[in-house]
């Protein structure tokens, strides 16, 4: 089972999130921004960090990376694919997800451990968990806000669409509470806490954020 | 307007030349001359002004900072000393860490957003110079009096910059300090510390050698940013239609810094440079000089080659220019492909601006005209020294010879009340507020960070090995006596490693105080480097390396001597630290070391402003006893927790850790107030399992540390001598200072 990992010019977490993929006993597969190759992998991963250093929006330069286009078309096939915080920015850039992360409603960046609960344990990276389990996973960002119109906020609430939501006080000023989402298919997530960060309790907060990379694997064998 | 060439200059000796206005002095400015045999060109003015100004080349704090080599303690440890951009250490198993702390004190009071960034920034490219990939990095702050208007201006600038800009580089921030005190209104002090981790084999160095081998720019854009001092000559030079005037302060670009740290490192891996130095202060004038008077002496640069984000600029304001996020490689000339193609990937700008020759000169062209011919010692090495006068203040006596007037709790209610005022005194109160903007999980290696004793980064995740630093200093204890100031700080730098189980390896400092000028200041200085350096020596530890920024002060009032002492130490297998507090009940709480009437600078009388009397005497062969203790009860196993106890004592030691994972305490003291208050250095709590107590008996026997048990774990409370606090009381006046005060 290969998993792709991208670096963006900017990508800061693609190291983590390729030790969190060989954790849970799948493969990371380096993929370069500028390279049209999805090296045959199963899976792709697009990390956080400040990609272009979050130049005019977050994740705004990124969507136009020539390996972009190959994520947009094998996304669309259901290939499964997993924005991490800038990740999940660029997916709502390149319009797999609906929505837009804006800044934090404190307008500080924001480092601490969350608590989350999962919502959807249906999609290809949420399988391991059961539905209302609550995790404690690193939140890092500037810009997690999760904002969108009430109509699509219906939409992802009505079709069981938001996979993950914050408990207690709201970090950060999303709408409905909401730490993650996926498309209509389910096979594409963003989420704005960081699993790769919570896969050993000697560097994280826990391990429970590596019930991420162990779900996929459940997926695959399906 | 025309260009001052050094033709011309032979050939006009008697030209007006702004020296005073850059800074220098007659006798500077004649000793240009008889260097040069002629008046300096407008470049060359421009580049020893800058080289020879205090920042750049320490000529007041040289006569002082040379004890650092030579009381060196013997060790083995040290791969690279002072000189280098940073000092490298081995810390066993083929690994050599590289960790310096620098100031940007000045910017950040003028702009705190960009001059802590920068500041930042420009520590991490130190690091990167030396090979190393950056793996963490930590930030003492020092403020004015947290109400004060401009402290809520500068405060949450300056947090943001740090996070700002080191969250983008993905570098996890895992420590610092955040202190409070009239003193740095007007002054702040942002310190930032690096580390950064390579193999033996990687260690680069700041040298041109090889005749023929080409002088590489690459990174950021040459801009007019920074310039400062230099506007003088570009007005004087340059009339209108010149390039504007731009901010002192320079402005950062922490994703370009990203990017030229993997390209560098990616770089560094195929081996493609013979040496490499970081544009800083004083920018490309430094960075060619320095690489010059490394190698044998000899380069060519041409200037007009440096590619601009201004084309208005003139050579002189290149040369000066601090524009951010450069850095100048020596490459032969036929890795120099492999070289491009490295920086293409990366969208790195790269341009061959120079070659290094078998002279002695460094020359500098703009469009074939020679601009700069000098030999380049005598701009990066060969400085003015000054022994400036120095004489002990008048205060010393005064403040000495009184002694410390502050209540002391005696009854259950006046215990409480002190332990709830000393949780959240801004000094001592929670500093999530802060930390919180700071990435501390970035490279999935963070072991320890803040409220933790020092921060702890593991480097190898096969064999589990680490390093732990911590920063110190305690400003009110080297304002009463800077020799024992400095010499407790390393102490207490060195205790906070060892709590953990890590064994301190080396030191790195940052020396904040007033005007070299002030005889007074002068002799905290000295007294500061003197202590520094005779504690070294006595703990055997190497000083690798330092920053010294004079001249904090406003009108005649200079900051508190603050010397800030880094020490970095190693750990076997992260997998085994010590944590700061316990998260069990039924453990039994001792106190390592013996507790005096030490009240003299300590929290409890800053807060009733009293900063007078003694201040404790250092007693280094002690804190050596209690290292090996800790580090011995560590490697036994005996600990379930240790925590260092240093600013605001015992009390504020007790709060940290029960509230650290909510498990309470009951601690009975037979004298609570001096007991609770008192900061006698060298003293340590450690939990341990009562199974544990022969061991821990024995090690404190055989290390004549006296040993006493103050109580137990367990409970929703901090309970002392039967006056109950509640940890919701607790964490409420330990926590809500920060947001109270900035929001």
């Amino acid at each position: 089972m290969r998993i792709g990992v991208i670096t963006f010019p900017g990508t800061l977490d693609d190291r983590d999130a390729a030790r969190a993929v060989n954790h849970g006993g799948a493969v990371a597969i380096p993929l370069w921004h500028a390279v049209a190759d999805l090296k045959n992998v199963d899976a792709v991963i697009l990390p956080g960090g400040f990609s272009y250093g979050d130049y005019l929006r977050c994740g705004a330069i990124s969507r136009f990376a020539p390996v972009m286009k190959l994520v947009v078309e094998a996304a669309g096939k259901g290939m499964p694919v997993l924005g991490i915080c800038n990740g999940f920015q660029v997916l709502c850039e390149s319009h797999l997800l609906p929505g837009a992360l804006t800044r934090n409603s404190d307008l500080h960046f924001l480092c601490r451990d969350q608590e989350i609960e999962i919502i959807n344990n249906s999609t290809p990276w949420t399988n391991s968990f059961t539905v209302g389990e609550k995790i404690i996973i690193p939140l890092k960002n500037g810009e997690g806000s999760f904002q969108c119109d009430d109509k699509t906020l219906a939409q992802l609430e009505g079709e069981g669409r938001v996979v993950a939501r914050y408990v207690g006080e709201n970090p950060n000023g999303s709408r409905n509470l909401i730490a993650g989402i996926s498309n209509a298919r389910g096979n594409v997530v963003g989420l704005m806490p960081h699993p790769e960060h919570a896969i050993d309790p000697l560097t994280g907060p826990s391990a429970q954020g590596l019930g991420f990379f162990t779900s996929i694997l459940n997926a695959m064998v399906k | 307007m025309s260009l001052d060439t050094v033709v011309i200059a032979q050939s006009t000796p008697d030209t007006k030349q702004p020296f005073a206005e850059l800074g220098l002095r007659p006798d500077e400015y004649a000793r240009i001359k008889e260097i040069l045999g002629r008046r300096p060109t407008s470049s060359e003015l421009a580049m020893y002004s800058v080289m020879w100004s205090e920042h750049c080349s320490y000529k007041s704090s040289k006569v002082h900072l040379k004890q650092f080599g030579d009381k060196a303690p013997k060790s083995d440890a040290l791969l690279v000393g002072i000189g280098e951009n940073a000092g490298v250490v081995d810390v066993g198993q083929g690994y050599a860490v590289t960790f310096k702390i620098e100031s940007h004190n000045h910017p950040s009071f003028v702009e705190p957003y960009q001059g802590a960034a920068t500041g930042v920034g420009g520590i991490v490219r130190d690091i990167l110079t030396m090979g190393a990939r950056p793996i963490a990095i930590m930030d003492p702050l020092r403020f004015g009096p947290a109400d004060a208007p401009d402290t809520r201006r500068v405060l949450p600038g300056i947090v943001a910059g740090v996070g700002g800009y080191g969250n983008c580089l993905g570098l996890p921030n895992i420590g610092g300090e955040v202190v409070f005190d009239q003193t740095y209104a007007g002054n702040p002090l942002v310190n930032a510390l690096c580390v950064g981790v390579m193999k033996h084999t990687d260690i680069k160095l700041a040298k041109a050698a090889g005749a023929g081998n080409l002088v590489v720019l690459f990174g950021a854009k040459t801009g007019g940013d920074g310039i400062g001092g230099v506007s003088v000559l570009a007005s004087e030079t340059f009339g209108a239609g010149g390039s504007t005037k731009r901010p002192s302060v320079q402005v950062g670009d922490p994703f370009v810094e990203k990017i030229l740290i993997e390209c560098s490192l990616e770089i560094f891996a195929e081996d493609l440079v013979v040496g490499i130095q970081d544009l800083g202060g004083a920018g490309l004038s430094c960075a060619t000089s320095e690489l010059a008077s490394g190698g044998s002496g000899g380069m060519n640069v041409a200037l007009d080659r440096v590619p601009l984000r201004d084309p208005s600029l003139s050579p002189e304001e290149i040369l000066m220019s601090e524009s951010q996020e450069r850095m100048c490689a020596i490459v032969e000339p036929h890795k120099l492909s492999r070289f491009l193609e490295i920086c293409a990937k990366w969208d790195v700008t790269v341009t061959a601006i120079g070659e290094v020759t078998d002279g002695d000169r460094l020359e500098i062209t703009w469009n074939g005209e020679l601009i700069v011919d000098v030999p380049p010692r005598t701009v990066a090495h060969e400085g003015p020294v000054y022994n400036r006068p120095l004489a002990q203040p008048a205060y010393i006596d005064e403040v000495n010879s009184q002694s410390v007037n502050v209540p002391i709790p005696s009854n259950a209610d006046e215990i409480k009340a002190a332990v709830l005022k000393l949780a959240g005194a801004p000094n001592l109160a929670d500093k999530s507020w802060v930390t919180s903007q700071y990435d501390k999980y970035v490279q999935g290696n963070t072991i320890q960070a803040q409220p933790d004793d020092s921060g702890m980064v593991r480097i190898d995740e096969t064999t589990h090995l680490g390093v732990a630093i911590s920063t110190d200093a305690n400003a009110n204890w080297s304002y009463l006596n800077p020799y024992q100031g400095a010499k407790l700080a390393l102490a207490e730098a060195a205790r906070n490693i060892a709590t953990a189980g890590a064994r301190p390896l080396a030191v790195t400092n940052c020396l904040n105080f007033g005007s070299p000028e002030d005889s007074g200041v002068m002799w905290q200085f000295a007294e500061s480097v003197r202590g520094l350096a005779d504690g070294c020596l006595e703990m055997g530890l190497p000083v690798t390396g330092g920053n010294v920024s004079f001249y904090n002060q406003t009108g005649t009032v200079a900051i508190l001597p603050t010397p800030v002492i880094g020490v970095l130490g190693v750990i076997q297998d992260v997998r085994t630290r010590t944590p700061m507090s316990f998260s069990t009940s039924g453990l039994d709480l001792y106190l390592l070391g013996q507790t005096f009437e030490d009240l003299a600078g300590s929290e409890w009388a800053f807060l009733h402003g009293e900063r007078v009397g003694q201040s404790p005497t250092a007693d280094l062969a002690r804190e050596m006893r209690l290292i090996e203790l800790l580090l011995a009860g560590h490697e036994a196993k005996v600990f379930s927790a240790a925590h260092d106890l240093s600013q605001g004592g015992l009390s504020a030691g007790l709060t940290e850790m029960v509230l650290r994972y909510s498990v309470g305490a009951t601690i009975t003291l037979d004298n609570a107030g001096i007991d609770l208050l008192s900061e006698t250095p060298g003293r340590v709590i450690v939990a341990i399992e009562r199974s544990n107590t022969d061991v821990l008996k024995n090690l404190a026997t055989q290390n004549e540390i006296p040993l006493n048990k103050i109580g137990v774990t367990g409970g929703e409370s901090l309970t002392i001598n039967g006056c109950v606090i509640s940890l919701t009381e607790l964490r409420e006046a330990h926590t809500s200072t920060f947001p109270r005060l900035f929001g």
